[in-house]
């Protein structure tokens, strides 16, 4: 075990850290002050540490540390390069809010003893930690499968329901098919060496067949735990049945850590990119962008509504990784960093964007009991704390400028603008098409922001239990707080971001060092294209220009404004069922999208005494590939189960043709 | 910059503000004319707001400050897009700070925070329109953002006022590909600014309205703001059109003095009328379409523009 | 930014307007539009040819653009007209796909044929070389319009149409074919049309009606 490196020792005991505050639950279980108030903000203060920490080494050169723990000849490898770094304070940071927040929202225990989500909570972010850092792939495959099996644990706190079971079981199960495709990936790529380092693995120089297999299995593994279409299945399950802080943290901070996977096997052990491995990832990246955000505008309730959209933010993420590639492959260098970090900037906002809306609805839940959409209403009067951050978060998604959403959709817009001088045949012409579908999901993410705050907190409330609903508490205010400044600052100061950010491809090799991005009021990327962004410029005019309307308004027009009965074109009997539900506003993404939905629908008719309409959303992924392929598996499996006859004799006949192979083999 | 500039900026905006009512009220005469109808008088939009302004404004018992806030936050952000849209010189100092795609997002903007308030009141209508007016939005704005990637792949720039320079400063060439984006570019007029045949703007109708059902709920100062904001996105989007698709008149960078400014002004104001009419005459001649027929307008747009990127990258790449 | 001479851009602003009439036809449903719409695809294939043969003073291109008026601007329409008004068939019923996704099609052929031709067009010696592309483009485009139709009428239409596009692509290859070949051609579409014109009635006086689904009833098990 030789010296460890000044920063990678920091954050492998911050890491440390975080397991022993786990472990410190468990001294008193049941105890739920100490969890709390005590053990949870603790968390989020080792979380902002590392936050700290990564940002500031990303200026230093890689650090490389082998631990004495591990296998008799392979010792556990950390590394701690820009490119983890960047996903380690997106972990910090993010992690940082959610605890903050989940300090104030565990009242009381969930089905679960308090100390033993403390336990489950700290080791999946340590986990999570962990794979950031692995630097060979034993280590890595070890925090990989920690970080499934607590989240399972997490996802399953209220075990007693049978439909969070089952969303478990289907979570887990495709996270092990994910992490088949990872394992076979490592042993394709450590190219006959038989060492599973990653320097190995980065200094074995395949023949191009077997790195387009290692990459297919590493996209097909990172892309089931990121919730590529058609792995996604398990996200609208596994993220409403889980605790609100824990979806906040698998939907915006696991999920990005198997992008860090891919970005790392691509660009970094893998060379010289085929020509067509970006196109793979960016169709499918597409694919689940718009797949993702349809879906989502269909939803009845909120955090699967939510759950979608992060599928639509994950496609997008693949979208603009495929994009470096196929730049990469092409030797379009200065494209290829900016496509790249375009998709570190996405990565780091969703992570905000996300947690603090599901967090947000963490909040409504806990106050009103209420997930589905059509029981909500009118919160943004009960619950202003609550409200005002998530409306931020909600414009973040959307993409409204001068908020962080729009700073990675403006980049990756930029990126594309270079796509037609790839000297490929038909991909100069496909790829101006890929500007059409993000352009289309990141206007469809607007509607669906509406949607679901204008259904939550706008409007009357549509059920009499919710004039109950309380505010959020003062811990939970505080991150809310913590993510919706986060949303800003990103959206405000995306020069300071991105010469960080740069850092990484200058690390993988794409971009030479010393490129320059504008100046630190001013975006401006692009070296031969007149094309520049300043947000801060943006928000003072934009900002000036309303506070002069209202100045000027306000004194030279001074009238009252008197309250009384909405207008509503004078019709009198107005109550809170006549306001749009969440299936009406999702009306017309239904009817024009509906291939992309397994619908059925059941019409009153017009002899009905007792009418009632139901329609039914179903995945066609789902009943066209997992319902056959489970049912052939289980087909296969019950005629393998014709060998447990159960006799004997039987099995002695086995074991003795056994006997008898081998030993003829022997001969 | 010079104190040229600045003042070009802050003129640009000033006439924006000042002449979108009068723009409103030439397109109405037109219809009016057309439609064998007297002609209302031109000042008639600013008679209007005047005479909102100074009213005692009503708002719903249970409407939150978004409500409150919001016909100014969209009023604001429409001056902005104003400041970056090249009407009379394309030497615009804040399009730095903002490019097209900015823009695209400024409009963005103001249309979110319409359909969140129209939402805020809870009544049938409004949740109605804004549900209407995010999908017509949806789908214009994809096309909207092809348009301008068309405009600047030919032009090399994303920054409005530089595609709107090059463009009129190169020598004369036919671009088939901004033919193609200009048909989108007028579906998606139509469509955003809820004129006909999308939208009937003096429509009485409120199951058939889209952006005035979003509008039921305001009045006072709150509606004179929402009324001068949407006469002042026609004007940006007529200005932007007029940008892309007839960009000569406008003094440019070459030449961004005093005279060529003073040409500039009547030059702009030819090209509205121009535009008004034409406008006018595209309300009259079609009829409005049912909501469920608008998608497919919009996607024939979408299309058009799609088209007109692939022929740029064919015929002239 | 272009940089050609001006008659090439109108040559190219040409192509590109008979790109989008094929699309335009490709979503009409009106069948006397259609032919209307295929009364100014030939047009402007007249047109192009007389500004190429002003161009290249190719004289059996100016004799070409006039069998092209001739036939295929004022005769073919004529008779497309006179039909549809003795066989009353004035719209066409619902296509096969919706409108939207067959566009969705048309414009994924669109690109397929852009990047099909892109290797002939840098290997091309003429001047008009790109409108090859537009070219295969179109008569994709029209056999997808004849795919999704469903009366017999806008079938032929579409047929006529991907004729215009192989004399467009002919043209902008190789400066137009030789005269015999296009002769024969013409006469060959106008003995098409006659023939089937006969057929239409034949048709009618069979199903009473010109929807090619009653076709499918001409099968074995029947």
């Amino acid at each position: 075990m030789n010296a460890a490196p000044a920063s990678m020792l920091l954050l492998v005991s911050l890491l440390g850290l975080w397991v022993v505050i786990g472990f410190l639950g468990l001294i008193r279980p049941t105890n739920l002050r100490l969890v709390a108030h005590i053990l949870f903000p603790l968390g989020a203060a080792v979380g902002a540490a590392i936050a700290a920490a990564a940002a500031f080494s990303m200026g230093s050169p890689t650090e490389q540390w082998v631990l004495g723990v591990g296998l008799p000849d392979l010792p556990a490898h950390l590394r701690l390069d820009p490119l983890a770094s960047v996903f380690l304070f997106l972990l910090g940071a993010a992690s940082a809010g959610i605890s903050l927040f989940a300090a104030g929202y565990f009242r009381r225990g969930e089905g679960a003893l308090p100390g033993l989500l403390c336990l489950q909570y700290h080791l999946f972010l340590a986990a999570m930690g962990a794979v950031l850092l692995a630097d060979d792939a034993y280590s890595f495959m070890v925090a990989w499968e920690s970080m499934a099996l607590t989240s399972y644990f997490l996802v399953t706190t209220q075990h007693r329901i049978p439909e969070i079971r089952q969303a478990g079981f289907l979570y887990l199960l495709i996270a092990h098919l994910g992490a088949i495709g990872i394992l076979l990936s490592f042993g394709v790529m450590q190219g006959g060496s038989w060492q599973f380092t990653f320097d190995a693995m980065r200094a074995a120089d395949l023949p191009p067949g077997w790195a387009s297999a290692a990459f297919l299995l590493a996209l097909l593994g990172f892309g089931a735990k990121a919730g590529l279409v058609p792995m996604h299945v398990w996200l609208p399950e596994a993220h409403p049945a889980a605790p609100s802080p824990v979806s906040a943290l698998m939907s915006g901070v696991m999920l990005k850590t198997a992008v860090y996977g891919a970005l790392r096997v691509s660009f970094d052990l893998l060379e010289d990119p085929l020509w067509w491995w970006g196109l793979v990832a960016m169709g499918l990246g597409l694919f689940s962008a718009l797949y993702g955000v349809v879906f989502a505008a269909a939803q009845t309730d909120m955090k699967r509504l939510l759950a979608f959209s992060s599928i639509e933010n994950v496609g997008l993420l693949f979208t603009g990784f495929g994009l470096a590639l196929t730049f990469q492959s092409a030797g379009m260098s200065a494209p290829a960093g900016l496509a790249l970090i375009a998709v570190l900037y996405h990565a780091v906002n969703h992570a905000f964007m996300k947690g603090l809306l599901f967090v947000g609805t963490g909040a409504v839940l806990h106050a009103t009991g209420q997930r589905n959409l059509g029981r909500l209403g009118g919160l943004i009067h009960r619950m202003p704390w609550v409200a005002w951050p998530t409306l931020v978060g909600a414009l973040a998604i959307a993409g409204l400028p001068p908020l962080n959403g729009f700073v990675s959709e403006w980049l990756l817009l930029q990126a594309f603008l270079s796509a037609h001088e790839v000297p490929r045949l038909f991909l100069n012409m496909l790829l101006p098409l890929g500007t059409a579908v993000v352009a289309l999901a990141a206007a469809l993410a607007g509607y669906v922001m509406v949607k679901f705050f204008g259904v939550v907190f706008l409007g009357r409330p549509r059920e009499a239990t919710l004039k109950d609903a309380h505010d959020a508490g003062w811990r939970e205010r505080l991150g809310l707080l913590w993510l919706a400044a986060g949303c800003v600052l990103f959206g405000l100061l995306p020069n300071q971001a991105i010469s960080l950010l740069a850092l990484v491809p200058v690390q993988l090799g794409i971009l030479e060092p010393g490129a320059t991005f504008g100046r630190w009021w001013l975006l401006d990327p692009v070296a031969g294209r007149q094309a520049s962004y300043a947000p801060l410029v943006f928000l003072v005019i934009v900002l000036s220009c309303v506070v002069a309307t209202i100045f000027v308004v306000s004194r030279v027009y001074r009238r009252r404004i008197r309250r009384g009965a909405p207008w509503d074109c004078g019709f009198v009997r107005l109550d809170s069922r006549m306001q749009d539900t969440a299936e009406g506003f999702g009306q017309p993404i239904r009817h024009i999208f509906e291939p992309f939905f397994g619908m059925r629908r059941e019409l009153p008719r017009p002899t009905d005494l007792a009418p009632h309409y139901r329609v039914e959303i179903s995945d066609r992924i789902w009943n066209g590939v997992y319902v056959p392929t489970a049912a052939l598996v289980q087909r296969l499996a019950l005629s393998v189960a014709q060998l447990q006859q159960g006799r004997i004799s039987t099995y002695l006949v086995y074991s003795l043709v056994t006997l008898l192979v081998l030993l003829g083999f022997a001969l | 910059m010079s104190g040229l500039t600045w003042l070009i900026q802050v003129i640009e905006v000033l006439v924006a503000l000042l002449a979108a009512p009068l723009f409103a009220g030439w397109i109405a005469q037109c219809r009016a004319v057309l439609q064998n109808r007297t002609p209302p008088s031109i000042w008639v939009p600013y008679r209007n707001i005047r005479k909102l302004l100074i009213k005692e404004a009503v708002l719903a018992e249970h409407a939150s400050p978004l409500f409150r806030i919001a016909p100014y936050i969209v009023f604001g952000t429409m001056i902005c897009a104003a400041a970056i849209v090249p009407s009379m010189g394309t030497n615009l100092p804040f399009s730095n700070a903002a490019d097209a795609i900015a823009l695209v997002g400024l409009l963005a903007t103001a249309r979110v925070f319409m359909a969140l308030a129209a939402m805020d009141v809870g009544t049938a209508f409004g949740t109605l329109g804004a549900r209407r007016e995010m999908m017509v939005g949806f789908l214009a704005e994809p096309a909207l953002l092809i348009v301008i990637f068309v405009a600047s792949l030919i032009s090399q720039s994303t920054a409005l006022p530089t595609i709107a320079d090059r463009l009129a400063t190169e020598s004369f060439a036919l671009y088939p590909s901004l033919a193609f984006t200009a048909v989108a570019f007028a579906l998606v007029l139509l469509a955003e600014n809820a004129r006909l045949p999308v939208d009937n703007p003096a429509t009485h109708l409120e199951l058939t309205m889209i952006h005035e059902a979003m509008l039921l709920e305001y009045s006072a100062r709150h509606l004179a703001l929402m009324e001068w904001s949407a006469a002042l996105k026609l004007f940006n989007y007529a200005c932007i059109g007029m940008a892309l698709f007839v960009p000569w008149g406008a003094a440019t960078t070459e030449m961004p003095t005093a005279p060529a400014l003073m040409v500039a002004i009547p030059i702009l104001a030819l090209k509205l009328l121009v535009s008004g009419a034409v406008l006018a005459v595209a309300e009259t001649a079609f009829a409005k379409l049912r909501v469920f027929r608008v998608p497919e307008l919009l996607a024939t747009a979408f299309l058009l523009a799609v088209l007109g990127l692939l022929v740029h990258l064919l015929l002239e790449g | 930014m272009s940089t050609l001479p001006l008659d090439l851009q109108v040559l190219n602003a040409i192509a590109a307007l008979f790109l989008l009439l094929a699309f335009a036809m490709l979503s009409q449903r009106r069948v006397v539009t259609l032919v209307k719409l295929l009364a100014m695809q030939a047009a402007l294939l007249c047109a192009a040819t007389l500004l190429l043969a002003w161009r290249t003073g190719e004289t059996h291109l100016y004799l070409s653009a006039l069998l092209t008026l001739l036939l295929k601007v004022l005769f073919l329409p004529w008779l497309l007209n006179r039909l549809i008004r003795r066989l009353g068939v004035y719209w066409d019923s619902e296509p096969l796909l919706q409108i939207s996704g067959t566009m969705l099609v048309g414009l994924l052929i669109v690109i397929f044929s852009f990047g099909l031709a892109q290797p002939i067009v840098a290997l091309a010696s003429t001047a008009t070389r790109s409108g090859i592309a537009i070219a295969i483009a179109v008569v994709l485009l029209s056999f997808l319009t004849m795919i999704t139709r469903r009366k017999a009428m806008s079938q032929v239409v579409g047929f006529l149409s991907m004729e215009n596009g192989l004399f467009f692509g002919a043209m902008s290859a190789t400066y137009g074919m030789p005269m015999i070949v296009e002769l024969g051609v013409a006469l060959d579409v106008l003995v098409a049309m006659l023939v089937l014109g006969v057929f239409f009635f034949q048709i009618r006086e069979q199903f009473d009606s010109l929807d090619l689904h009653h076709l499918e009833s001409l099968r074995e098990d029947q």
